[in-house]
């Protein structure tokens, strides 16, 4: 998945001779929290956060508040340079970038012009697409072991049964590199004649399991 | 001029009918009503004979594309693209001979059941062939054709201005209806089901709270896998008392789907026969505190439909019916009409036995993940009541 495909293009920015007030009022009225500055080219020259904006701005303990802390320019307290991502670059690599970095926010740039944001809230979004938790659907989990062909081996039981898939995550089991749990989410509401043949061709399925032992 | 109950009900219910395999059976109904007989609780002049819905009762939900498309797969075959966009010819929903003219019959016995109750020719109606909570605005999903409580609810909002509150039991989260009055301020939903992680459809999480004007009238009780009768009645009863209290309504729609039995095929929940006899106990009371008795009862799912759903069901009526609940032992010439048809041994009492619930490990935590469910579900409700004092 490439990051133009989840970007936000809607992008609030502000130049680099605006104030601290100015920067607080987009903060508040977009619910946002990182706003690019950027040149009359639209080329990122900086950025700040909320928390950059908070800092430049007076205590709501101090006595005497000193209102002239507002009208600082923002290019005062921006963070440069700004580490921003391109458009085609992976949703995978910007993860990374996000992990690694402690960043909440990147702004993406093509031909040096700002064209668009990526916060971790997209990626979430991204994730639980990936997930398939978003649309009607069953969940099935198999522990299978870790060998080439499992995939659609399994796969195939759910085609037998026209079952449609709509998401397929592969995890590991445990700390054992012999086996990995395969998650299926299929889109039907009667799951059981799909599980009764993944039981009779021998799958170990860690759900639905019969973990319910009778009580007498 | 009320008077009781009113019991809808046509054999025509029975042609709603996939294939002799398929996991949804109407024949559920007609279990029901022989227990009802059998046990001197249902006569004639309790039924009412359903009429069917007209396409423009229909497309107060449904799209026109949609409803044509179902009439056509009832008749010859529809192309695989359109199966995949109606979901219709899936393993859930397949198509079979009259599709449509079924359908609507199970719709029309629930608008049946809103004229009876809002006419005032009864307090409370039971349409035990409705409650089809999956079905969506053009698509079929989750045995669903036709959303017959999405279009009453329409039904009623258009032709009686009525506040609707709609209460949904079913283990599976009653998304259809839910996604149908997301931004109505006017219709509050509540659905308690087994928690989506596994579970279809997957939806039904706390957050779901509504949208625009809505938002904060839609209520969802995830509870967990294997959650027994003490947890679920708790959490069912603080939320729709808080609920009622919080939204008042004029009126009362409820979905009582019977899958959320331990011997359900289909789901997780670990309830047994004294939760079916606390869910229509609450609805009737809270019938009575806020809406002079108008509740209107619907059928739903449910998957053991010789051992689970007829006693479950015939609770209802009963309630409607006589203020309470049966106890004891059911009519033996019940057991001897059906056992022989029944690949399970038939119940011989209104109640279940504590022993068919399994040893759950966990029960503590799930009783208090339940809990917090609860609250997390309840946090802007106790707010605008503690904002109103």
């Amino acid at each position: 998945m490439l990051v133009e495909e989840i970007m936000k293009t809607n992008v609030y920015t502000l130049p680099p001779t605006a104030t601290v007030a100015d920067a607080l009022q987009l903060l508040k009225e977009n619910h946002i929290r990182h706003i690019p500055i950027v040149d009359t080219e639209q080329q990122v020259i900086g950025i700040v956060s909320d928390r950059d904006v908070r800092d430049a701005s007076p205590s709501i303990f101090a006595d005497h508040t000193n209102y002239q802390a507002f009208n600082n320019e923002i290019q005062s307290i921006m963070s440069q340079p700004v580490t921003t991502v391109h458009p085609l670059d992976f949703v995978e690599e910007v993860a990374r970038v996000f992990y690694d970095e402690e960043f909440a926010c990147l702004p993406v740039v093509s031909e040096n012009r700002l064209i668009g944001m990526i916060t971790e809230k997209d990626m979430l979004y991204t994730l639980i697409q990936l997930t398939g938790t978003n649309v009607q659907s069953s969940q099935v989990e198999i522990k299978v072991p870790h060998k080439p062909g499992i995939l659609p081996e399994v796969a195939a039981v759910f085609g037998k049964r026209k079952t449609n898939i709509t998401s397929v995550l592969m995890y590991p089991y445990n700390d054992d590199p012999n086996y990995k749990i395969l998650v299926f989410r299929i889109q039907t509401m009667n799951p059981l004649p799909v599980i009764q043949d993944l039981r009779d061709a021998g799958y170990n399925l860690m759900w639905p399991n019969n973990i319910a032992e009778p009580k007498v | 001029m009320t008077c009781g109950a009113a019991f809808i009900y046509s054999t025509k219910f029975l042609d709603y009918h996939f294939h002799s395999d398929h996991p949804f059976n109407q024949r559920r109904v007609l279990l029901s009503k022989d227990l009802l007989e059998k046990n001197k609780l249902l006569s004639k002049s309790d039924i009412t004979e359903p009429r069917m819905a007209t396409e423009d009762e229909l497309a107060l939900f449904h799209d026109k594309v949609f409803i044509n498309a179902v009439k056509r797969a009832g008749t010859s075959d529809l192309s695989d693209d359109e199966c995949m966009e109606y979901g219709i010819g899936t393993e859930d929903t397949p198509a079979f001979p009259n599709m449509h003219e079924a359908s609507s019959y199970l719709v029309g016995g629930t608008l049946t059941a809103v004229d009876s109750v809002l006419q005032g020719k009864s307090e409370h109606a039971l349409n035990l062939g409705g409650g089809l909570h999956h079905g969506f605005k053009r698509k079929a999903s989750g045995f669903c054709v036709y959303n017959d409580g999405a279009i009453a609810i329409n039904y009623i909002r258009q032709n009686y201005d009525l506040k609707v509150l709609y209460v949904d039991t079913d283990a599976h989260h009653g998304d259809g209806v839910q996604w149908a009055f997301y931004d109505d301020p006017n219709v509050c939903t509540l659905s308690i089901h087994e928690t989506g992680r596994y579970l279809f459809p997957g939806s039904g999480h706390i957050n779901e709270r509504g949208i625009k004007e809505g938002h904060g009238y839609s209520f969802n009780l995830p509870i967990d896998a294997f959650t027994q009768d003490e947890s679920f009645t708790q959490t069912y009863e603080t939320a729709l008392r808080e609920i009622a209290d919080f939204f008042q309504p004029d009126v009362i729609l409820t979905q009582n789907g019977a899958d959320a039995h331990v011997n359900d095929p289909l789901t997780h929940l670990c309830a047994t026969m004294e939760t079916f006899e606390q869910i229509p106990l609450l609805a009737h009371k809270i019938a009575h505190q806020y809406c002079n008795g108008r509740w209107i009862a619907l059928g739903g799912g449910g998957y053991d439909m010789w051992r689970v759903v007829p006693r479950a069901w015939a609770q209802i009526w009963s309630v409607m019916k006589t203020g309470d609940i049966q106890s004891g032992d059911l009519p033996p010439d019940w057991q001897s009409e059906w056992q022989s048809k029944s690949p399970v041994t038939l119940p011989v009492t209104w109640h279940d036995e504590k022993q068919i619930i399994p040893n759950i490990p966990r029960k503590d935590d799930i009783t208090e993940k339940n809990d917090k469910v609860l609250q997390s579900a309840l946090k802007y409700t106790n707010n605008k009541l503690n904002e109103m004092l």
